[in-house]
């Protein structure tokens, strides 16, 4: 970023912790961006004429003569349709080799939306994947995050996801992306023929970890642009939102603030929720839908990072590994949609909520079976049919690589529980029973 | 004059202000930057250093910004007008704000100050009057709408004079009241209130013992909640927690009820926005947003008004309980309120307690219930406050600092369980580890019997005792296997399911199941009670449970059938034959 002539040089550094620097100076705004030796920073706190900035690309050399510009503003993104099909740094540079895009200079982290100019969400987005569609249904304005172990094939799941809804645009945020997931992405969309409809922000695992704070505000920021002013349907994703928690905390720590659970900062929340609350549906159509990954250490939810996400986020989608049938599945149990009912029979064919339900207590039913079996136990009929039925289930309906329309979902549903069970046996209203259970 | 300062330094939004005269803990002040002015309070003084929490953004706040005292603590202003208002936590009207986004430094009153009041005098020139005290009163969407002796006023006053029944605007003079030293005050329909004290001009606050209907089985009979009271329900997420706080605001039965959304998912509170002015009140048919005022805070709005919104919402319920009314209040979550109170202890550098709260939450917590209440009015009238208060603990640990503070406070337990709520046992409250203090109070139980029955609580607490037994039995079953045990403990552990099933669980979706009034509470629990009193006679286990899933869907068909219909006798008649099957009598 290039320093104006009449911008006031400062030259004397205080203080240099890991994270942040301190230095006398004046008529500072707060959140305000500098640059010290070139190196992007944001003013954190100001006590009289000490003035703290954190340095986004760590402080590692940094000389305590060091040319300090303030540049009064705070960070910024310049929106407009120019952003299509393009890569972006945390700070909104082009990382493609293309030209700055133009357009109007808009302040990321903006105001929140008045709750009272929302509007409920009612619109269905359709993804392929069974164990999301059918058990746990995702509706525009919502916000999802995937709670997966770092070796779950997230980034594929949600690159189909993005691929297969019908939105307007995508909005990547990658926060800690190595740098084979960023190629990935890169590929998987200029090969699908949609990067024009694509926006990237993206911070890999080889640049500084406190760049990453800016990402979620840069990608939403982009989000608030395309869903306010051109009434599109945006689609965000936020990956990994536990890197994003993590940089809180380097950043609180070297502030000297108290830690609170798990060593998080104790505005974890709220930081959270102001990026996910960004999620919303416009009453003239513009939506903004938000699906994150939040990585779990061990499968554990109780940490501090998903605990928090999960009291924001409207539900949450786990990804397991199912050794019966070697595929990930997107586990009926633990995974919730809680925005669900408002789609799931109104937009989807009426014996959609139904047939959810059977299907997935008979489900249970066949991991009770697989207990007994484990335990030694006899099997009765019931328990080998359920046995049964898991298996085609597993792999027919929960695993990911499955793309099929909501309507053959339930078809298909419908055949594998007819296959194994009898009508009694499913308690669905007879009405839907004899409409929809397969004749042979 | 008042008091001005000069910013002096800014940590997110504490802002540290040097003022040039006296400032009072929790004072309000104004904080200029460019053309806006940002609210804030007052929460630490050194020195000449006023530490205050901004209730905005303070992105751009410079050093030297000049900030006005404004000589009083958070106030709201308080008059006809405030039902069916969507607030935010400082009392702003969220439908008057322009634009799609909230705006920094935009306040604008909930009230009208050009709408034309039928105002009817109660009081008459001469009488002695107190804060409090009912002057006149005005129809506020078919409440009656008390306009009262401010409730700062101290000492008695005379009615110098009174308005003639008329149309009045808010801010008219309806009264001249004198006071001991001869002195003439106006009184206008709007008063205002600092939110953080307690309005305590009543007379007295007995120990509530009137039962607050719900409508909800597992409250109502199990668990009676009482008009005055307090209750919390903790939650871990996805356990029904809204749903069933949603229930009960729809169904109680209150004059007034405030929902306080604090910190809480915005779509939930769109889900309230669009829900409630569709919904129908039980009680008058009419809508039940015309009593409801809802005071939003959303996770994403400012942290400090996230702390105020609380407050707020008691205020409103202070003034209409001083009305006479029944309030029911509903925060969701309180949680969230406790951390933003964390957020401020952490910036103003306090030592933390425990998970870094503050070391006097559970005092704080303890002091807003207390605001709750039955209370006489100094006219001899009732007034309550009821408020149930929802705990997000972490990871759905009941240990933390939060719901241990909550639980000293609150009077009521209703404790969700991520295990009920796999188990889609709904509403997924434990039986056995929620409670109700107020069932053990003397003159709860005297209502009570006059009210319902004198064998109700003996009923109920019979009821509880099979409860807890079906669990032990259980327990015993798992370890030992079906065949282990006497058939006597799988026909009391199925005996405690039908009261589980019929009783405590309740479809909150289905249009009749969804509200069960007090009757049909009644005649359930005794039909109940005597199944669960009577001998059976059974050869082996499988025949107990075949036997009791029958009887169970019977009795769940009559739950969901209109209360002695024709279906409802109809499956009552399919019971008596199930019964005489195999009851021995």
């Amino acid at each position: 970023m290039a320093t104006k002539a009449f911008q006031k040089i400062y030259t004397k550094i205080t203080q240099i912790t890991k994270a942040t620097c301190t230095l006398k100076a004046t008529n500072v705004g707060y959140d305000e961006l500098a640059t010290v030796d070139g190196k992007l920073a944001q003013v954190v706190k100001i006590m009289g004429e000490d003035v703290t900035l954190q340095v986004f690309g760590g402080t590692e050399g940094l000389r305590t003569n060091a040319e300090v510009v303030f540049l009064g503003k705070a960070p910024t993104l310049r929106v407009g349709e120019q952003l299509s099909g393009r890569f972006f740094n945390a700070f909104g540079e082009p990382i493609d080799g293309g030209p700055v895009p133009e357009g109007r200079e808009v302040e990321i982290g903006g105001p929140s939306v008045n709750p009272v100019r929302r509007m409920q969400p009612s619109e269905l987005i359709a993804t392929g994947i069974a164990g999301i569609d059918l058990n746990n249904t995702l509706v525009s304005g919502q916000k999802i995050p995937f709670f997966a172990d770092p070796d779950q094939p997230y980034n594929q799941v949600m690159a189909n996801v993005a691929l297969r809804a019908q939105t307007d645009k995508i909005i990547l945020g990658g926060m800690g992306l190595t740098n084979d997931d960023y190629l990935y992405f890169k590929n998987v969309f200029s090969n699908a023929g949609v990067l024009d409809h694509i926006v990237s922000f993206v911070n890999t695992t080889e640049n500084p970890p406190v760049e990453r704070l800016l990402i979620p505000d840069m990608a939403l920021t982009a989000a608030e642009y395309f869903a306010v002013e051109k009434h599109e349907k945006v689609l965000v994703l936020l990956t990994d939102m536990t890197l994003y928690a993590d940089a809180l905390s380097i950043v609180s720590n070297r502030m000297d603030q108290i830690p609170s659970k798990d060593s998080m900062p104790g505005s974890l929340y709220s930081y959270l929720a102001k990026i996910y609350e960004k999620a919303v549906q416009f009453p003239d159509g513009g939506s903004i839908t938000i699906i994150a990954v939040t990585t779990l250490s061990g499968g554990d939810i109780t940490h501090a990072i998903p605990d928090n996400t999960g009291y924001i986020t409207e539900g949450q989608l786990y990804l397991r590994r199912d050794s019966d049938v070697g595929k990930v599945i997107v586990d009926p149990f633990r995974s919730l949609s809680r925005l669900k009912q408002l789609v799931a029979g109104k937009k989807t064919r009426e014996d959609h909520p139904q047939v959810m339900n059977a299907a997935v207590r008979l489900y249970s039913d066949a991991a009770n079976a697989k207990t007994k079996l484990e335990n030694g136990f006899d099997l009765s009929d019931y328990d080998e049919r359920a046995l049964a039925f898991a298996k085609e289930y597993s792999k027919e309906i929960l695993a990911v690589d499955v793309n099929l329309d909501t309507t053959e979902m339930l078809d298909m549903t419908w055949k594998i529980m007819a296959k194994n069970f009898r009508v009694e046996e499913l308690n669905i209203k007879q009405q839907l029973v004899d409409k929809y259970f397969p004749k042979n | 004059m008042s008091t001005k300062g000069t910013v002096k330094g800014i940590i997110s939004n504490l802002v540290i202000v040097t003022v040039d005269g006296p400032v009072s803990q929790n004072e309000i002040c104004y904080i200029i930057t460019g053309q806006t002015r940002l609210m804030a309070e007052v929460i630490k003084v050194i020195g000449a250093d006023a530490y205050v929490q901004v209730f905005e953004s303070t992105r751009g706040l410079k050093v030297g910004s000049e900030a006005e005292f404004s000589g009083h603590m958070l106030e709201v202003a308080l008059g006809p007008g405030l039902l069916s208002r969507n607030l935010d936590g400082l009392e702003n009207d969220l439908d008057k704000m322009e634009g799609v986004f909230l705006r920094r430094g935009e306040y604008t009153s909930p009230l009208d100050e050009e709408k034309l009041w039928q105002f009817k005098a109660l009081a008459k020139v001469g009488d002695t009057v107190a804060a409090a005290d009912w002057l006149g009163q005005v129809d506020e969407n078919f409440q009656p709408h008390k306009i009262m002796v401010p409730f700062v006023f101290q000492g008695s006053y005379t009615v110098k004079s009174i308005v003639p029944d008329g149309e009045y605007r808010i801010n008219d003079t309806i009264a001249v009241l004198t006071d001991a030293s001869g002195k003439d005050v106006n009184v206008t329909m709007v008063q205002r209130w600092p939110v953080k004290r307690a309005i305590t001009a009543y007379k007295e606050k007995p120990r509530p013992f009137r039962l607050l209907e719900t409508g909800v089985r597992i409250i109502d009979i199990a668990n009676p909640i009482v008009e005055g009271g307090t209750g919390f329900i903790p939650g871990p997420f996805g356990t029904g927690k809204t749903v069933l706080q949603h229930a009960i605001s729809k169904q109680a039965e209150a004059d007034i009820v405030i929902m306080a959304a604090c910190g809480e998912r915005a779509n939930e509170v769109v889900e309230i926005f669009t829900e409630f002015p569709e919904l129908e009140d039980p009680h008058t048919g009419r809508k039940l947003m015309e009593r409801t005022i809802i005071v939003a805070n959303t996770s994403n709005m400012p942290v400090a008004a996230r702390e105020a919104s609380v407050y707020t919402a008691m205020t409103i319920a202070e003034y209409y309980r001083s009305m006479g009314l029944r309030v029911l209040l509903m925060a969701d979550s309180t949680s969230r309120w406790a951390q933003a109170l964390r957020e401020m202890s952490n910036r103003l550098e306090e030592l933390p307690g425990q998970d870094a709260f503050p070391m006097d939450l559970s005092a704080i917590i303890s002091a807003f219930y207390g605001r709750a209440g039955y209370v006489y009015l100094n006219n001899g009238q009732t007034g309550s406050i009821t408020f149930i208060g929802t705990v997000s603990p972490a990871g759905g640990n009941l240990k933390e600092p939060v719901t241990e503070g909550t639980k000293k406070a609150a009077r009521c337990f209703y404790a969700l369980e991520q295990a009920c709520a796999d188990r889609k046992r709904y509403p997924a409250v434990n039986p056995i580890d929620s409670y109700s203090k107020y069932i053990e109070y003397p003159e709860f139980e005297e209502y009570i019997s006059k009210l319902i029955s004198p064998d109700w609580i003996p009923m109920v607490n019979e009821m509880k005792t099979l409860m807890q037994r079906g669990k032990e039995v259980q327990e015993q079953i798992n370890i030992l296997g079906d065949d282990g045990v006497p058939l006597d403990y799988h026909l009391t552990f199925w005996k405690s399911e039908v009261v589980d099933f019929v009783i405590l669980q309740q479809d909150a979706f289905d249009k009749v199941d969804s509200v069960c009034p007090i009757e049909r509470q009644q005649y359930m629990l005794k039909l109940v009670t005597g199944i669960t009193r009577m001998q059976f006679k059974f050869d082996n286990f499988t025949e107990v449970m075949d036997y009791f899933k029958r009887m169970i869907n019977t009795l769940r068909q009559m739950n969901y059938s209109e209360f002695q219909s024709d279906d409802f006798k109809r499956f009552e008649q399919e019971l008596e034959q199930i019964i005489s099957e195999r009851a021995i009598r």
